[in-house]
């Protein structure tokens, strides 16, 4: 575990950027840094490995001061991922991503094998190895950098906003694969961002700072986003987070109506003998089962004149989030789910859904309440 | 052919003799030169209030004439080779320090950070990681400071047989032997172009990490960092 105990950074000329921080950062899980420019997240980042000494204050790894470890041995044992990668540009893919484990004086064949390892894992083309750094996209350099960071396997690795130069395409791609890798491996990662959304998606637990290099709060996003401790944290999270909380509820507890599916080839009488009491519109599919869209109730269907669905949740896995961003698209106030492969399973209405979210919201309350 | 070819007596050499004098007494400076700007240039790096001082100074040097230099020199080192190259070195280093310390600011922040905090210690970023970055900026600033040191040894006749192929021109205008002076000034100037595309070729070589067509091709690499 890595113990930041009080720790201030002033600086000569008088200016505070970290200001008595105290923070638990758990092992083997995401903690996020993030805050506005000038909060000081950078630093307190930089001076986990030493890179900013604090003027007050000890760092504590695994129950022992950094101050007391050679800073090289202490810097080699921490991955770092750095904006626009900060690849050498003077060495091969292959060979930026084998630096630390050759620092660490492993043979060359050795440091390569395990460098081709982890082009693989952060999903790079083994054909990129012998390339230099100009001929990578920006996506690219960025997945080196984290490959380069995990080289010699450091149980630590420091992030200091890895993805915010990219486009948020490519953004996503590498969030998603950070937390696939991260499922696999189980670093303590230490991640710095502006970016509340990043933080909320990446985090087990968030930090948020506020400028003057102080902690406003420190919780799991959903905490965050449910009770914020303070107007500025509030205003940081954004106008909409009672939207973005809903992320964090699953989709799986929706009550969904099968009823109202039909296939384009079901016969007015099958359509007919149907409880349809609660459906105003009927979901017409393919003869896989794949939605096409909406018809209104007692009318012909005419699947060339069907409502447009909008963007359909999967069952189970989507949040319900995804469930109300689904009805809310739909013309007919109707979100349409699917399993898996793709084929319409249910239906559901905002109505249902709005249940669903405040039945949601009393369970989370008693659970807060039972945990304080 | 030979004949074209044959030297005076009094230079005491044949005509590849001349060109290899000229080529040592031009090109040693500029090793020597580079050597010394090494260490000033990473100084000027590390103490950033010591650069401006320093480009004075070298400035300064540049604008003694070498005649002076080898007034105040002769009463040491005497009518030597070493007269004519202690200057030439002195002048290279107006090319090469400013050459060294832009190439060694170009190296972005990140990958300096980077080196830090994967555990390089001073001494060994500044060889793995800042010279080899540095090292297109340095050899553009040792194809100028090269060109110049070879059109620059001809002066070097002012204190005897120490001009190579300047001794030649000074031949050529006594004995009136337009002959010898083209020997001369082609000569110098094939040196100088040959001098410069062998530093590009070097250039080449060391560093199959830059882009290598058209500036445009870099421009996109660089968006494609952003």
């Amino acid at each position: 575990m890595i113990r930041i105990d009080s720790v201030t950074k002033r600086y000569p000329d008088g200016t505070v950027a970290v200001d008595r921080l105290s923070l638990e950062i758990p092992d083997r899980s995401i903690t996020v840094l993030v805050g506005p420019s000038g909060c000081g997240k950078t630093t307190t980042l930089r001076m986990i490995n030493r890179m900013v000494e604090p003027s007050e204050g000890t760092i504590l790894l695994d129950g022992k001061d950094i101050q007391q470890q050679p800073v090289n041995t202490l810097r080699r044992s921490m991955g770092y991922v750095i904006q626009n990668a900060g690849l050498f540009q003077h060495r091969t893919i292959l060979d930026n991503i084998a630096t630390v484990p050759r620092l660490l004086g492993w043979g060359k064949e050795k440091s390569r094998a395990r460098a081709r390892e982890l082009m693989e894992r952060v999903g790079l083309d083994g054909a990129l190895a012998k390339r230099y750094p100009y001929q990578l996209s920006g996506g690219q350099q960025q997945r080196v950098g984290v490959a380069r960071a995990l080289a010699a396997d450091p149980p630590v690795l420091l992030m200091d906003e890895p993805f915010s130069a990219v486009d948020p395409v490519v953004r996503k791609g590498l969030q998603d694969e950070l937390l696939r890798i991260q499922e696999e491996l189980g670093k303590t990662i230490v991640f710095v961002t502006h970016d509340i959304d990043e933080a909320v998606k990446l985090g087990t637990m968030v930090a948020v700072m506020r400028t003057g290099g102080r902690l406003a709060q420190f919780a799991p996003p959903a905490e965050l986003l449910t009770d914020p401790a303070d107007s500025f944290v509030e205003d940081f999270l954004g106008t909409d987070r009672g939207i973005r909380r809903l992320s964090f509820f699953p989709s799986a507890g929706l009550e969904l109506l099968t009823a109202p599916i039909v296939a384009s080839d079901t016969t007015d009488e099958q359509i007919a003998a149907r409880d349809l009491t609660d459906a105003p519109y009927l979901l017409v599919t393919d003869l896989d089962g794949k939605p096409l869209g909406w018809a209104e109730r007692d009318t012909e269907i005419d699947t060339a004149r069907l409502l447009p669905y909008g963007r359909p949740f999967v069952v189970a896995t989507d949040s319900l989030r995804a469930a109300l961003d689904c009805a809310v698209l739909s013309p007919t106030g109707w979100a349409v789910a699917v399993d898996g492969e793709g084929r319409a399973a249910g239906v559901v209405s905002q109505q249902t859904i709005g249940e669903a979210i405040r039945g949601a919201h009393a369970k989370s309350a008693t659970t807060q309440k039972a945990a304080r | 052919m030979s004949e074209l070819f044959d030297m005076p007596s009094d230079l005491q050499n044949s005509y590849l003799g001349l060109v290899a004098l000229h080529l040592r007494e031009a090109l040693l400076p500029v090793l020597a030169g580079l050597l010394a700007s090494l260490p000033i240039a990473q100084l000027c790096v590390r103490l950033r209030w010591l650069y401006p001082p320093v480009l004075w100074v070298t400035t300064v040097l540049y604008a003694i004439p070498s005649l002076a230099f080898f007034v105040i020199l002769i009463d040491y080192t005497g009518l030597s080779e070493l007269t004519v190259m202690i200057p030439l070195a002195v002048y290279s280093l107006v090319v090469l320090v400013p050459a060294i310390v832009d190439g060694v600011r170009s190296v972005p922040q990140e990958t300096l950070a980077a080196a830090t905090a994967m555990g390089f210690g001073p001494v060994r970023r500044y060889f793995q990681v800042q010279l080899p970055i540095a090292a297109p900026a340095i050899i553009a600033g040792l194809r100028i400071a090269s060109v110049s040191s070879i059109s620059l040894v001809s002066v070097g006749m002012l204190i005897g047989n120490q001009g190579a192929l300047g001794n030649l021109l000074n031949s050529g205008m006594i004995y009136n032997q337009p002959r010898l002076i083209w020997l001369s000034v082609v000569g110098t100037a094939v040196l100088a172009i040959l001098v410069d595309a062998a530093l590009i070729v070097v250039r080449v070589l060391l560093t199959p990490w830059m882009p290598r067509s058209t500036s445009a091709r870099r421009l996109t690499a660089k968006e494609a960092t952003r």
